[in-house]
């Protein structure tokens, strides 16, 4: 038994494994949570991972994410697993995917690019060069964008 | 392999495409040089759209379609002007479709050209965006060269001006590295020097490039010297412009090293970065670069139309 299971199991809810290690609380602010809204929240970070060197999980009972929620958090974690718990057994579980295409969820930095233009029905539209460290092109303009703009945006938060 | 395809930058293309541009262009030119008069394209309208002012682009487009037999129509500037205020370019793009077989379009802003061929349903060739691509000069260019030349690959090549935000001398270097030259001098202040995702580009090509600081340590080895204009805009501080101005100026002295079969090229208009005493000799070839505009144009327009 790995020793994250020290933290007890949920009995609905969500488990997110495999977070590249200290960025739990980037995918708590992804899921809108602050700890205020009176959710069972479990963050456990920096424990051993074959895969990682170093994980993050967090636990959340009561929740199930949002299709936006699991794309966004593909970019800031993208080994993630994202488990469904019911009645405390694992019903679902999918790893997260990073699409070649991001549409819509990010915003280009280049103020005199076509999506930067408040009147235009376009969508952003981002190829991904790399994921590890993340690097994302923008189709319209060819503004790059890294890791840290990334989690800025999504977040909120510096990286 | 161009019916109905938009132009948006020349990386979309390969060598081959634009060789057979170029067999279309020559003959265009050979039409337009014996007085023939050509219908390839009689019945077909394209809309001009220019958001930002140009002449010389907007005029040869609609040089080239006139004499393939077509016609067009503009959008007035004073209108371009208060749309790129008002309205947006979606709706103004959806009006011009709807009246027009083929859009050219100019904008200030980076991805205009991507955004309006995404929204027409007619092929939109991109006259320019912001400091991005101008595909229709690089191939008029390219064109040139291998007029000039007889080919464009082992050549070797100086780019020499604002290599960062002039959209021309961004896409002629893109272009270039779709073929084979044997070398590309980039030859700017370090201010201006290339961005890094063409660098990549070069670098993915697997192009021999140098980026340099003066013309003259490397002149005596170009083939081919494309100048472009540096801009006082660029610069914050005014003294840094003042400083660099005169050494990315080209003129007959700073050409005194070179091979005799230079050719100099420049997208015109020009300011003051190419001394008009270059004019008379026999290294100044962008007049004849200006004069190919035209029938290159043509043989897009044809293509694009009408395969
Ligand atoms: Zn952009």
């Amino acid at each position: 038994m790995e020793k994250e299971l020290r933290v007890s199991k949920i009995a609905e809810g969500t488990v997110i494994d495999h977070i590249d290690a200290g960025r739990a609380l980037n995918v708590l602010k992804i899921l809108g949570l602050s700890g205020s809204e009176g959710l069972t929240i479990a963050v456990v970070m920096n424990v051993p991972s074959k895969k990682l060197g170093k994980k993050d999980i967090v636990k959340v009972e009561g929740v199930e994410l949002r299709e936006d929620q699991v794309s966004k958090i593909a970019l800031i974690a993208p080994s993630a697993t994202i488990n469904i718990v019911k009645n405390y057994e694992v019903v679902e579980k999918v790893k997260v995917n990073v699409p070649h295409v991001i549409e819509g969820l990010l915003k280009c930095v280049n103020p005199n690019c076509i999506t930067s233009l408040p009147r235009e029905p376009v969508k952003t539209k981002f190829k991904v060069l790399r994921v590890r460290p993340l690097n994302l092109i923008c189709e319209y303009c060819g503004v790059e964008l890294n890791q840290e703009d990334v989690i800025t945006q999504l977040t909120g938060a510096k990286a | 392999m161009f019916l109905n395809r938009d132009v948006i930058s020349i990386i979309d293309f390969n060598p081959q495409e634009l060789e057979r541009l170029f067999d279309e262009a020559d003959l265009m030119l050979r039409a337009l040089e014996e007085g023939k008069h050509l219908k390839a394209l009689e019945g077909y309208v394209m809309a001009t759209a220019f958001f930002e002012p140009s002449t010389r682009t907007k005029m040869s487009f609609q040089t080239a379609m006139i004499r393939l037999g077509g016609s067009y129509i503009d959008l007035p500037p004073e209108e371009a002007s208060s749309r790129a205020k008002g309205e947006n370019l979606a709706d103004t793009v959806r009006m011009l479709d709807s009246y027009a077989d083929v859009i050219v379009i100019r904008h200030r802003v980076e991805g205009a050209a991507r955004f309006a061929a995404e929204v027409a349903t007619h092929p939109v060739i991109n006259g320019g965006d912001g400091t991005r691509d101008h595909p229709t000069q690089a191939m008029i260019d390219l064109y040139t060269v291998r007029r000039l030349h007889g080919m464009i690959n082992g050549l070797v090549y100086g780019v020499i001006g604002d290599l960062r935000y002039g959209r021309a001398a961004r896409s002629f270097i893109l272009g270039l590295s779709l073929f084979k030259p044997k070398k590309i001098y980039l030859i700017s202040p370090p201010q201006l020097s290339c961005k890094r995702e063409v660098i990549d580009f070069l670098n993915a090509k697997g192009v021999k490039y140098e980026e340099v600081y003066s013309l003259s340590e490397v002149v005596s080895e170009l083939d081919v010297l494309y100048v472009t204009r540096i801009q006082r805009e660029r610069f914050p501080d005014p003294l840094e412009f003042e400083k660099v101005k005169g050494s990315y100026k080209v003129s007959f002295d700073s050409l005194k090293n070179s091979k005799e079969k230079l050719s100099v090229l420049h997208p015109l208009p020009r300011v003051d970065e190419l001394a008009y005493d270059l004019d008379n000799t026999a290294h100044a070839r962008y007049f004849e670069q200006a004069k190919l505009g035209v029938p290159v144009r043509m043989a897009l327009l044809k293509l694009v139309l009408k395969g």
